[in-house]
């Protein structure tokens, strides 16, 4: 089959690799429909995760439609269309038992690494590293979904392709981000980053009932979709100054919930930037946190910051002591796709949550190394590249 | 008996400090070089599984592929706060120290890497009922620069810090 390889440090091509087979008897072949590129693979592309092997396949991010199941699926069928969890849950374990899915214990094959790296291994995710599982990505015709009845999830006739397959990954981390940052009616909210989980994450704020929604980024573009189909205010951080833009529209206490929406590749007009760039590129740390700072700096008062963007080592200048003296709550996690993929299709389906626009070029998997430069690069309005593999 | 009186006496053999153990002797292995006698270098891997002690622990045999280790001592207790059951192993023979731990990792056949397989496959069997096998046929290519990354891909579930 046709896939969308990893070889090497900028380096991807379209190659013939084997077809997928099942292993496991709760596995299911997913033919795929559409897979979106992920602004955390940049981080891979970039060799800022250094556990890609030369052919790896990318993607993450995806929905299609059953092919053929282990015996033992008991909840779909062959032909079921399904978006599927980009985390791989067992859906028995202790974390699992408590919807935190993507610290299952039981699907990362290679946990010594992220064990060694972090003290205890999250789960399998597919097409992020050998880190993470080695599971074969989605930008390729076919791909092995482990344990099917606990992460692929049966689209609603009333969805379309086209915004269901947010629902494997962006919207859900979004979500994840309000819910698990404690969003509640009244709160004033701030998201850095208005990418596709920066905007999905500002929409849930609104939907959990946040009285003002602020979205921080630096391309306009972008900040367009904030205003227009996520509802939500926009800032530029290159035409003002944040924490002040964040006081005045807080009433001087400072938003109630930070959403860190960027990671470890982000930018900044201060000189921080540069002085991060240095450190990066020196090895000296391995990611560089400028959103996570302004993030703790501008939260208010015992308020809370959740980090969604990915990160993957140490940072430096991290502003501890304002966290401890202002009492913040500050949490991360990959996302709990399963916890939340039923509840997004349904509000999908009722016209709450649309996604289409992220979809700003959709393109033949052939065509997705040219989609992921433009992607990388911001070009031509770029939010997500959407590959049709099949 | 119930399960619950059998955990009942479980929980009373631990507060004695006669914690559940079976010592797996019959295919004892000889002594490594390398090993340490002294009791710090006998360490406990331990895990935890989220069932309850009562299904770990049946009858007299222990839960695969626990059972197929060697040389080997294993305890069970219950996890406190309804977190299941705590299953520990140490090495009888001790562990490899200083060279011989390098030695041992580069060579594959670090004594722990059977233990700490073990132990996460027990765990995968218990709470699944199956262990999740990495994708195949692989679509990665071998390169000089990929060996690091292969040789720690090949022991995933073997290192680590269990």
């Amino acid at each position: 089959m046709k896939a969308l390889t990893w070889q090497g440090v900028d380096k991807l091509s379209v190659e013939q690799v084997p077809d997928p087979g099942l292993r496991n008897d709760h596995d299911a072949i997913v033919k795929v429909t559409r897979s979106v590129a992920c602004g955390s693979d940049l981080h891979l592309l970039g060799g800022y995760i250094p556990f890609m092997r030369q052919g790896d396949v990318l993607g993450h991010e995806f929905l299609g439609e059953i092919i053929e199941i282990g015996p033992e699926v008991r909840r779909h069928r062959v032909g079921d269309r399904v978006v599927v969890s980009s985390f791989i849950a067992c859906g028995h374990c202790w974390y699992c038992d408590r919807d935190e899915y993507s610290l299952c214990d039981n699907t990362n094959t290679n946990p010594a690494i992220t064990e060694t790296l972090w003290g205890h291994a999250p789960g399998g995710c597919f097409g992020y590293s050998h880190a993470m599982g080695g599971n074969a990505g989605s930008h390729a015709e076919y791909i092995r979904v482990p344990f099917a009845d606990v992460g692929a999830f049966s689209v609603p006739e009333a969805v379309s392709d086209e915004r269901a397959v947010f629902a494997s990954d962006s919207a859900a981390t979004g979500w994840m981000g309000a819910d698990l940052g404690g969003v509640r009616p009244g709160d004033v909210v701030a998201v850095w980053g208005a990418g596709a989980v920066g905007q999905l994450a500002a929409r849930a704020s609104l939907l959990l009932g946040a009285e003002r929604v602020i979205v921080i980024d630096r391309y306009d573009y972008r900040l367009q979709q904030v205003e227009k189909y996520v509802g939500a205010e926009a800032v530029n951080y290159e035409r003002g100054d944040v924490a002040t833009e964040l006081r005045e529209r807080s009433g001087g206490r400072g938003p109630d919930v930070c959403i860190e929406a960027v990671g470890m590749e982000a930018h900044s007009p201060g000189p921080q930037f540069a002085y991060d760039q240095l450190k990066q590129r020196l090895r000296l740390q391995s990611d560089r946190p400028i959103a996570v700072r302004e993030a703790v700096h501008a939260c208010r008062k015992g308020g809370s910051v959740f980090i969604l963007g990915v990160f993957a080592g140490m940072v430096d200048k991290f502003p501890l002591g304002a966290m401890m003296n202002k009492g913040l709550t500050v949490r991360g996690a990959q996302m709990h796709g399963q916890r939340y993929i039923p509840m997004l299709l349904e509000r999908m389906a009722d016209g709450d949550l649309i996604t289409e626009h992220l979809a700003t070029h959709v393109m033949p998997l052939d065509d997705a190394p040219e989609g992921y430069q433009i992607f990388k690069d911001k070009k031509d309005n770029c939010v997500r590249p959407v590959f049709l593999p099949n | 008996m119930g399960r619950a009186a059998r955990t009942l006496i479980f929980a009373t053999a631990c507060g004695a400090g006669a914690v559940a153990t079976r010592a797996v002797l019959n295919r004892r292995s000889p002594r490594r070089a390398g090993a340490r006698e002294d009791a710090r270098h006998q360490r406990w891997h331990t895990i935890t599984v989220n069932r309850d002690i009562a299904e770990v622990t049946t009858g007299d045999r222990l839960p695969q592929p626990l059972a197929d280790l060697s040389g080997v001592e294993v305890r069970f207790r219950p996890a406190p706060g309804d977190r299941g059951t705590e299953i520990a192993v140490r090495l009888l023979a001790g562990e490899p120290a200083g060279a011989a731990t390098i030695r041992n990792r580069v060579a594959g056949d670090d004594p722990r890497y059977a233990v700490r397989r073990a132990l996460r496959e027990t765990r995968s069997l218990l709470e699944t009922g199956d262990v999740l096998l990495p994708d195949a046929p692989a679509t990665t290519r071998r390169t000089i620069r990929n060996t690091p990354l292969e040789h720690a891909t090949r022991h995933g579930r073997e290192e680590g810090l269990l």
